[in-house]
């Protein structure tokens, strides 16, 4: 199991600033919106990927998962449309979200985490007037990316251990004897976490407000 | 919109006296009521110091006071002239600490950008840090993975990676608690041998014998008390004697 999405590639889409690409992300989300035609559509869906495989060189493989994620709400809204109001309706819905998604895709595939935290830390700036810390909030985003996957590890590893002592619970009996044992492990963690930042210098950020004004 | 300092890594100026080392003074340390260390007067100068000792007998509790991760409740550390208790921020700038799990160490993704995050604490520019990134990398064989989910790493490469973000930052001094505790034969002695070539001054906590060897000085404690001070050989047969009688 991956979060991490990000393809290493030199390619121009990968140089671009993260908040630009988060800003065309929009665009053209507001223009999809905006036109809502199949021309536009179908153009946009062949520039997405046009910019995806050709120019930033990503997989296939990395558009066609995010495709896959989302192939039967799709299937259901062009069901949904094309009873209620039409098939053109239904085929330009579909290849507005489908295009969306994949250029989504796109951006964080080319992304570092880092960056895309950096833009949310500055969207989060004015935040600071009310007395929230943006770095916490990116700190916080990249760190659930981090730590879902080793949960997940460490969720098999408890289950393997029951199993391996012939356990095999199923269903509510299953979720209680996972979390319990499962919660302990990430109090600990956390508690570990916790002083592994310290120890990092999380906490020297007072010394960079205090250059501030 | 980030505030940066606009110079980079802890300046020496901020330090009292760089090459003074670690001093515990009357140093004790209790968890609510229960006493976990007492009485520990020590100058730690040398560049190997290895500390051994019983499960509980207080090693990480002790580990943790070098940095100020724990405060002492009775006495005073003193890290190079700066006290944990007052001047904690400049301690953990000169003393790096590196634990025995790395799946708690590493908070970000991935690891170039995992590496970075004490710079960017620390404030560095990012281009020098970047450089500065792909130069320890590049020093601890990971630079062919420095885009790779942290979580695809094997267990070695994890160790290795935790270190590493704990030397990019420089630390003139740095504490170990059981850093090959979880590894295997092969990436135990790697961490040996990596430790082994450090420039810095390193204290390392161990019930992996072997790591001692070469070192300057080994600390026994047992019960919270620090039993035994000599070099590896005597203080190793002090442990065997005082375990044989368990
Ligand atoms: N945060 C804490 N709160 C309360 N008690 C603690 C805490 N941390 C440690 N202790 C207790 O203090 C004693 C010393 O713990 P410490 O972790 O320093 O021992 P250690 O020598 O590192 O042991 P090990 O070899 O098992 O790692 C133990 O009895 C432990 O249960
Ligand atoms: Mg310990």
């Amino acid at each position: 199991m991956t979060l991490a999405l990000y393809v290493p590639r030199a390619s121009v889409v990968h140089r671009l600033p993260a908040g630009v690409k988060l800003l065309a992300l929009a665009a053209l989300a507001v223009l999809l919106f905006a036109r809502p035609t199949l021309t536009v559509a179908g153009a946009a869906l062949l520039g997405t990927m046009a910019v995806g495989l050709g120019v930033a060189r990503l997989p296939v493989a990395v558009l066609a998962r995010q495709a896959l994620a989302v192939r039967w709400w799709l299937a259901a809204l062009f069901v949904v449309h094309a009873l209620t109001t039409d098939v053109p309706t239904g085929t330009h819905t579909v290849l507005r979200l489908l295009t969306l998604v994949l250029a989504a895709a796109v951006v964080t595939a080319t992304t570092r985490v880092t960056e895309m935290t950096a833009v949310v830390q500055r969207i989060c700036g004015p935040l600071r007037l009310v007395g929230v810390r943006p770095e916490r909030v990116g700190l916080a985003i990249t760190m659930a990316l981090r730590f879902i996957p080793v949960l997940i590890e460490r969720a098999d590893r408890i289950r393997a251990a029951q199993a391996a002592r012939g356990g095999s619970p199923r269903g509510v009996r299953a979720l209680r004897t996972t979390v319990a044992p499962l919660l302990v492990q990430v109090l600990q963690m956390a508690h570990d976490v916790s002083e592994a930042l310290d120890a990092r210098g999380a906490d020297d950020v007072p010394v960079r407000r205090s250059r501030r004004v | 919109m980030r505030f940066r300092r606009p110079g980079a890594a802890p300046a020496d100026a901020d330090v009292a006296d760089p090459g003074r080392g670690i001093e515990l003074r009357g140093v004790g340390h209790r968890y609510g009521d229960r006493v976990v260390l007492a009485g520990i007067d020590l100058r730690l100068t040398e560049p190997r110091i290895g500390v051994i000792g019983a499960n509980g007998s207080g090693k990480s509790t002790f580990a943790r006071l070098l940095n100020g991760l724990v405060v002492p409740t009775g006495g005073q550390v003193i890290v190079d002239g700066l006290d944990t208790r007052t001047q904690v921020r400049a301690v953990r700038r000169r003393v790096g600490f590196v634990f025995q799990d790395p799946d708690a160490q590493i908070v970000h993704p991935t690891v170039a950008e995992d590496v970075g995050y004490g710079l960017e604490n620390q404030g560095v520019p990012p281009d020098e840090r970047a450089a500065r990134v792909a130069e320890v990398l590049a020093r601890y064989g990971l630079a062919g993975h420095a885009d790779h989910p942290a979580h695809l790493l094997s267990g070695g490469q994890k160790q290795l990676l935790a270190i590493a973000g704990v030397l990019v930052m420089r630390p003139a001094r740095v504490v170990f608690d059981e850093p090959t505790t979880l590894l295997d034969l092969v990436n135990a002695r790697r961490v040996a041998e990596l430790i082994a070539g450090l420039e810095q001054q390193v204290v390392v906590v161990t019930h992996q014998l072997d790591l001692l060897d070469g070192f300057d000085r080994v600390l026994v404690v047992d019960g919270g008390r620090v039993v035994e001070d000599a070099p590896p050989g005597p203080a190793v047969a002090a442990y065997r004697t005082l375990m044989a009688g368990r």
